[in-house]
């Protein structure tokens, strides 16, 4: 029997991690996550949940306790934003190259420079090779759901991987929501007791984890944890189904709205889909044939699936909540491409939404136009569009320190 | 003498590619002996993961990870929570790293240990240097000694990790020394027993770093002791000990002169040294004193 409560984002992540039993909780408080440290530390304090609550200090040690404890046969876990990422990013390696199957919640935000609190997903981005499976929520459902999906799917044999999910930071993490909550019955008969499969660290089975490897050894242990990443297009679909079976709840690899027929495409990834929608959903009613698709895993990324979807679309958009610095097209946009099943379909880079900016149905509704133009021929669509960058930006700030010019001389 | 092709009795096997002489094997093979086989250990990159074993092999009998250069205390938490989830509570967790990866890089990850007192033994092997990358400086090399990257000697005195203990208010803290390994037996069995966090700073000659021929290690060990420069005590609830009481003490020189990297000292450099250890003799002293 399911609840329904109204939570937020972090508070979702917060009853799945309770609900999936985990055991040992190492958390370090940064915004927009601290919502989840905090609750985590009550529901340990009041037996709520029956896990050893780790204050760490640093997001370094947080991911590095977890390790060490999943690694003697508990579920452990984690959650943590931008910054707090990027400190862990050593860890990470830890993580998924000595298979552990440790599932993090990340609040996406943010990178600095310049200083953020508001969501932008470089963060994640910039770990997208690290090894870990990444998904994407749209809705605090969503984010529940993710949640005990990704610990399915992390620890499946075949799998073998840590797995990172993801939500907008603000816009997911602190927004509130109806949302059905399982039973703990219910989610005990979706997800067994934690069996470490691989490396374990137990006085009864002595081994040694993760020691120097010679070049002889080293490439093949790369390629397990490739197969590894491989396997979960064969087993994420009869984990989605069982979910779909036992909770009434479809869960998606990647989402479409419209996109049969369309002209025009526009590919996102977590909560922007519902703006996209919208948007579409209002220029359909003016007669454009245009379509949403909403990436959910990114990693490791569903190409057949994609390429399959966006095979008849003569224009893709494709919006990055991520700059790309340096690089012709930002990270979504280069699978994306990559995918792409037809060589004349035309893929359009954007980016949009960065530093926590409001990607509003009116920014997507901007966004279609522009593919209008390269539809139409209008625009050729090979730079980059940055959708919603202000006209000012090469002149920021400059009446407020009072004048029109340069001060460099 | 351990043969190379026997089988080793004990945690560690023989013939481990340590240098010759090395003073971090006696610590291993001693500490792992008083722990015995319920034991499991974390080792970062450095020396120590010589006997974390190379490629299919390991040199050691007992569980271990080798995590990174500075969260030797994290994992080594991490594991302790996760048995004590599974009412797993008579496996000791021991974090064995060298000064690098404890006293630089690894500071902060032991403070936090320390301060949520976790239930761990963490020993640091101290070889005064970087000496798995080559010998290069780290915040516990000697005030004066030539590294690789002290080609003048180091500025600058080190780092006072027992003073680091008393801060976080640890329940057992205690330096040991090769040179005297019944002293280090002891204060294994101590740490053995407290609830809480127990740290180790024990003193790990290194011939290759040193400079000094690597039949001499223990010789070495013992001079810094019975010198002064190397004081055996204990901090037992905060409470200062002193393990070993040297009655005469010898001149710094007999240490000093049995290394290179101590060649270019200047009798000035010298005279501070040697005032520096009657400071630092008279203060431990105080210290007991107050503690009775």
């Amino acid at each position: 029997m399911h609840e329904r409560l109204l939570l937020d984002g972090n508070m979702a992540m917060v009853e799945a991690m309770r609900l999936c039993r985990v055991g040992v909780i190492s958390a370090y408080p940064i915004t927009p996550q601290s919502p989840v440290a905090e609750k985590l530390s009550e529901y340990v304090e009041n037996g709520k949940l029956n896990a050893e609550y780790i204050r760490v200090e640093s997001e370094h040690s947080a991911l590095s306790c977890a390790i060490g404890a999943q690694l003697t046969g508990v579920r452990a876990c984690t959650a943590t934003s931008s910054v707090g990422l990027a400190l862990m990013h050593e860890v990470l390696g830890v993580a998924s190259g000595c298979r552990v199957p440790v599932v993090m919640g990340i609040i996406n935000r943010a990178l600095v420079a310049p200083w953020s609190l508001w969501c932008d997903h470089q963060d994640t981005m910039a770990e997208r090779d690290s090894g870990w499976i990444q998904i994407y929520a749209k809705s605090v459902q969503e984010v529940f759901d993710s949640m005990v999906v990704a610990y399915r799917l992390a620890e499946h044999k075949d799998v073998q991987s840590p797995a990172m999910v993801c939500i907008d930071g603000f816009f997911l993490s602190h927004t509130s929501e109806v949302a059905l909550i399982p039973s703990q019955e219910e989610i005990d008969d979706f997800l067994p007791p934690y069996q470490p499969c691989n490396a374990h660290l137990s006085v009864d089975n002595p081994m040694f984890v993760n020691n120097l490897i010679p070049s002889s050894e080293f490439c093949e242990m790369r390629y397990q944890q490739k197969e590894g990443l491989d396997h979960v297009k064969e087993v994420l679909p009869a984990i989605h189904a069982e979910f779909l079976e036992k909770f009434g709840r479809e869960q998606f690899t990647v989402e479409q709205y419209c996109c049969e027929g369309a002209d025009m495409v526009l590919v996102t990834i977590g909560s922007m889909f519902g703006a996209a929608m919208q948007a579409a959903g209002k220029l359909r009613k003016q007669g454009k044939k245009v379509g949403v698709l909403r990436i959910v895993l990114f990693r490791p990324f569903p190409y057949e699936i994609v390429g399959e979807i966006l095979r008849d679309v003569p224009v893709v958009g494709v919006l990055d909540r991520s700059a790309g610095l340096g690089a012709q097209g930002a990270p979504l946009f280069t699978e994306v491409k990559t995918a792409a099943a037809n060589p004349s379909t035309k893929f359009v880079s954007m980016v949009g939404g960065l530093g926590g900016r409001d990607l509003s149905t009116a920014t997507m509704e901007n966004a279609f136009s522009y593919l209008e133009d390269v539809y139409n021929g209008k625009a050729d669509g090979k730079a980059q569009k940055w959708i919603d960058l202000k006209d000012n930006y090469g002149t920021l700030r400059l009446k407020n320190i009072g004048g029109n010019e340069l001060c460099i001389k | 003498m351990y043969q190379i092709k026997t089988v080793s009795e004990e945690l560690v096997a023989h013939g481990v590619s340590t240098c010759h002489g090395c003073g971090l094997e006696l610590v291993i093979r001693a500490v792992l002996r008083e722990l015995g086989e319920r034991t499991i250990i974390v080792i970062p990159p450095g020396c120590a993961a010589l006997f974390s074993g190379y490629g299919p092999e390991t040199a050691l009998k007992i569980p271990g990870f080798q995590g990174n250069l500075e969260n030797t205390a994290a994992y080594a938490a991490g594991i302790r929570r996760g048995l004590k989830r599974q009412g797993i509570n008579d496996v000791h967790v021991l974090g064995f790293a060298g000064d690098g990866a404890t006293v630089d890089i690894g500071l902060q990850a032991l403070s936090g240990a320390m301060d949520r007192d976790e239930n761990i033994i963490y020993v640091c092997y101290d070889n005064e240097a970087y000496m798995n990358t080559g010998i290069q400086g780290s915040g516990s090399t000697p005030c004066n000694a030539w590294t690789t990257t002290t080609p003048a000697g180091k500025k600058g005195i080190p780092k006072d990790m027992m003073l680091f203990a008393k801060a976080h208010h640890i329940d057992y803290a205690a330096t040991a020394s090769v040179g005297y390994m019944d002293d280090l037996a002891q204060k294994i069995k101590k740490a053995k027993q407290v609830s809480g966090m127990a740290y180790l700073h024990v003193c790990a000659p290194c011939p290759t770093g040193w400079g000094y021929s690597p039949c001499d290690t223990v010789k070495v060990a013992k001079l810094a002791v019975d010198t002064g420069l190397w004081n055996l005590y204990e901090l037992e609830y905060g409470k200062v000990k002193i393990t070993k009481r040297i009655m005469v003490r010898k001149p710094v020189e007999e240490y000093l002169q049995m290394q290179k990297r101590f060649r270019s000292l200047t009798e000035e450099e010298k005279n501070i040294l040697r005032i520096s250890v009657d400071l630092s003799t008279k203060e431990l002293e105080q210290l007991e004193r107050m503690g009775e």
